[in-house]
């Protein structure tokens, strides 16, 4: 870098700037549209400056909601975002630390076929195999429920690699120092194992919870009953599902709402991932 | 406090790899036993062995009176030092001391008063809330140590223990090992490669070679009487000159009265002198270099079949490369061997 080059510094953060516009306009555009009057968007401009009906618009989204425009108030449905995000993420973390914990330290026949299933559940995300899960999910009753939005999502291919990964780095003489000291296979996991893989479990918590919080195509297909829908979906409906036109300013209201809880749990595990960067051991 | 009796130990990897072959060693009640070889001669596949964490593919081994062949490490009563210390990174110093006895069921004022007994004994009292990653490698290597003393078991298994010190702290640890040692009577086994951390620690000296055993006995017995040409060469630094018979013999310098068949010589570059010693050794070579370390110096010397000897003297001699020199060596102070079988002639 050429330090004094006024221009050059100059030009990085338009540059900079630039990208970080790209990326939080929406958002902005968002925050803003919340805050306004149902009539302004029917104009076709798009107002850039807050407007003064923000404390109505959220307390109708959470308090009142619009059924007749497919909105019931959002509560319930960020509720059932939040244990459908919280299962699956804990849930992923679970089995994935488990299988890769019998991956890694257990020798058991056709361990490395048992290995490259799980890989190869890799290629096939929700979306590909869904009518057969559909099927499944049905036949076991649990459509219209929270097992239902979240059992079918657990097993996770990217985290058991994550933690393969992990457990791999961990020296060997963590195992047998723990055998001398008289820990079985269950202790060692619990009191070494987990413990020392606690940033990654925060990492993965933040992936896990996020991609729970986003699903989108199976609460759709597995829910039909109102008690179980999830936010995205509400916004979804919210958006096609009124005969009017719909109530941007509300939709936006509930989008912004929809964004807060993940954006809390990332900053709450933020500082696990530092105090996991900071201390890290030789 | 116990014995270890090893009868007959083999290892054989799955690949059919001999890591240790047909070990018998008799260790006895509160004896320092030291395994020292070459990388690869398994010494460390033995150790692990008698810990329990490598299986034993034929032979008995016996720690006390209990056969452990198919016992878990934790239940055959021995505790190990690893070569990285191994602590468990995420507790207190406290805890990874309490940790294996809490595994035990130990009572918790039991288990209080063993590991502060222990971390008086280690001075490493105000550390036990630390983590070990605010501990210097010393202080994590007395916490290893600890770590053993706690369980105050039947043995206790070194595994290098030292080799990730800077060589003063090397020093220093060793010390207070091997009188730790002595204090608690406790049975060890100590894998090194250092032959002199093996040399200071040792009651008994095990030379391993290639998966056997050369030779067993005293520090002073093995340095004064190899009975390999293996020993010979791996204890004692510098290492002893091996000098060919035959050549010798054609300078005129080879003694008589050295055993049939012996057609290699050891001297020990300390039992080389500048005078002459009649009826023994004498080299004649050049003079290649001149090494001062202090209170001694090594000279290094180039015989007239291109080879070069060490010989150690005191202070710094009055020599100066290039110049013609004999060296001199009494009969008592060879070791004849025989390159065939590798032994020692007499």
């Amino acid at each position: 870098m050429v330090e004094n080059d006024r221009w050059g510094l100059l030009l990085a953060h338009l540059i900079l700037i630039l990208g970080v516009a790209v990326v939080v306009f929406p958002v902005y555009v968002a925050i803003i549209a919340s805050t306004h009057a149902p009539g302004t968007f029917l104009q076709g401009v798009m107002p850039l400056l807050p407007g003064s009906h923000a404390v109505e618009n959220y307390r109708s989204v959470i308090f009142e909601g619009r059924s007749n425009a497919g909105a019931p108030p959002i509560g319930l449905m960020l509720w059932n975002s939040f244990v459908m995000a919280v299962l699956i993420a804990v849930g992923k973390i679970a089995v994935s630390l488990l299988s890769a914990f019998a991956i890694v330290y257990f020798r058991f026949p056709f361990r490395i076929f048992f290995f490259w299933v799980i890989f190869l559940t890799l290629m096939l995300p929700v979306e590909v195999r869904i009518v057969p899960t559909y099927q499944v999910v049905a036949n076991l009753g649990m459509l219209n429920s929270y097992a239902g939005l979240t059992v079918p999502l657990i097993a996770s291919a990217t985290a058991t690699f994550l933690f393969r990964q992990f457990f791999m780095t961990v020296p060997e003489e963590m195992l047998e120092a723990a055998r001398v000291d008289g820990a079985g296979p269950w202790r060692f996991f619990k009191d070494i194992l987990v413990p020392l893989s606690i940033t990654n479990i925060a990492a993965m918590f933040v992936i896990m919870f996020i991609y729970g919080w986003n699903q989108y195509l199976w609460p759709l297909l597995v829910t039909t009953d109102d008690r179980y829908y999830t936010i995205v979906m509400g916004i979804q409906r919210m958006v096609t599902g009124a005969d009017s036109e719909p109530l941007w300013h509300l939709v936006m209201a509930t989008v912004v709402l929809a964004a807060l809880p993940p954006i809390l749990v990332i900053l709450f595990m933020q500082r696990l991932f530092v105090k996991g960067l900071t201390e890290t051991e030789k | 406090m116990a014995r270890i009796v090893m009868e007959s130990l083999s290892k054989v990897y799955s690949g059919g790899v001999q890591a240790v072959s047909d070990v018998s060693l008799d260790v006895a009640d509160g004896e320092m036993i030291v395994l020292v070889g070459p990388s690869g001669c398994g010494k460390s596949t033995l150790l692990r062995m008698v810990a329990g964490l490598e299986t034993i593919t034929s032979g008995t081994l016996h720690i006390g009176d209990t056969l452990v062949n198919g016992l878990e490490p934790a239940q055959r009563d021995i505790a190990m030092v690893f070569q990285n210390y191994a602590l468990y990174p995420h507790m207190s110093v406290y805890d990874n001391l309490a940790y294996g006895l809490r595994n035990r069921g130990v009572p918790k004022p039991e288990i209080d008063r063993r590991v502060q007994a222990a971390a008086e004994m280690l001075q490493i009292g105000e550390f036990l809330p630390r983590k070990p990653r605010a501990l210097s490698g010393g202080q994590r290597q007395r916490v290893a140590m600890g770590r053993a003393l706690v369980r105050e078991p039947a043995a206790f298994l070194f595994d290098e223990p030292l080799s990730n010190l800077d060589a003063k702290l090397r020093v220093q640890m060793r010390v207070e090992i091997r009188q730790l040692q002595k204090r608690l009577g406790t049975t060890s086994l100590y894998v090194t490669h250092d032959q002199l951390e093996a040399l200071t620690l040792a009651d008994r000296l095990v030379v391993l070679n290639g998966g056997r055993i050369e030779q067993v006995g005293t520090p002073m017995d093995l340095y004064r009487r190899p009975e390999t040409v293996f020993v010979a060469g791996f204890i004692g630094s510098p290492a002893m000159n091996m000098i060919e018979s035959a050549w010798a013999r054609a300078t005129s310098g080879l003694p008589d009265g050295l055993p049939a068949g012996s057609d290699l010589i050891g001297v020990r570059p300390d039992d080389l002198t500048l005078a002459a010693q009649p009826g023994g050794l004498a080299l004649t070579g050049r003079v290649a270099l001149l090494e001062p370390a202090g209170a001694e110096s090594h000279v290094y010397v180039t015989l007239s079949n291109g080879q070069t000897v060490t010989y150690r003297t005191q202070g710094l001699p009055d020599l100066t490369e290039g110049a013609a020199i004999t060296l001199h060596a009494p009969l008592s102070a060879l070791h004849p061997f025989n390159t065939a079988t590798g032994k020692r002639t007499g």
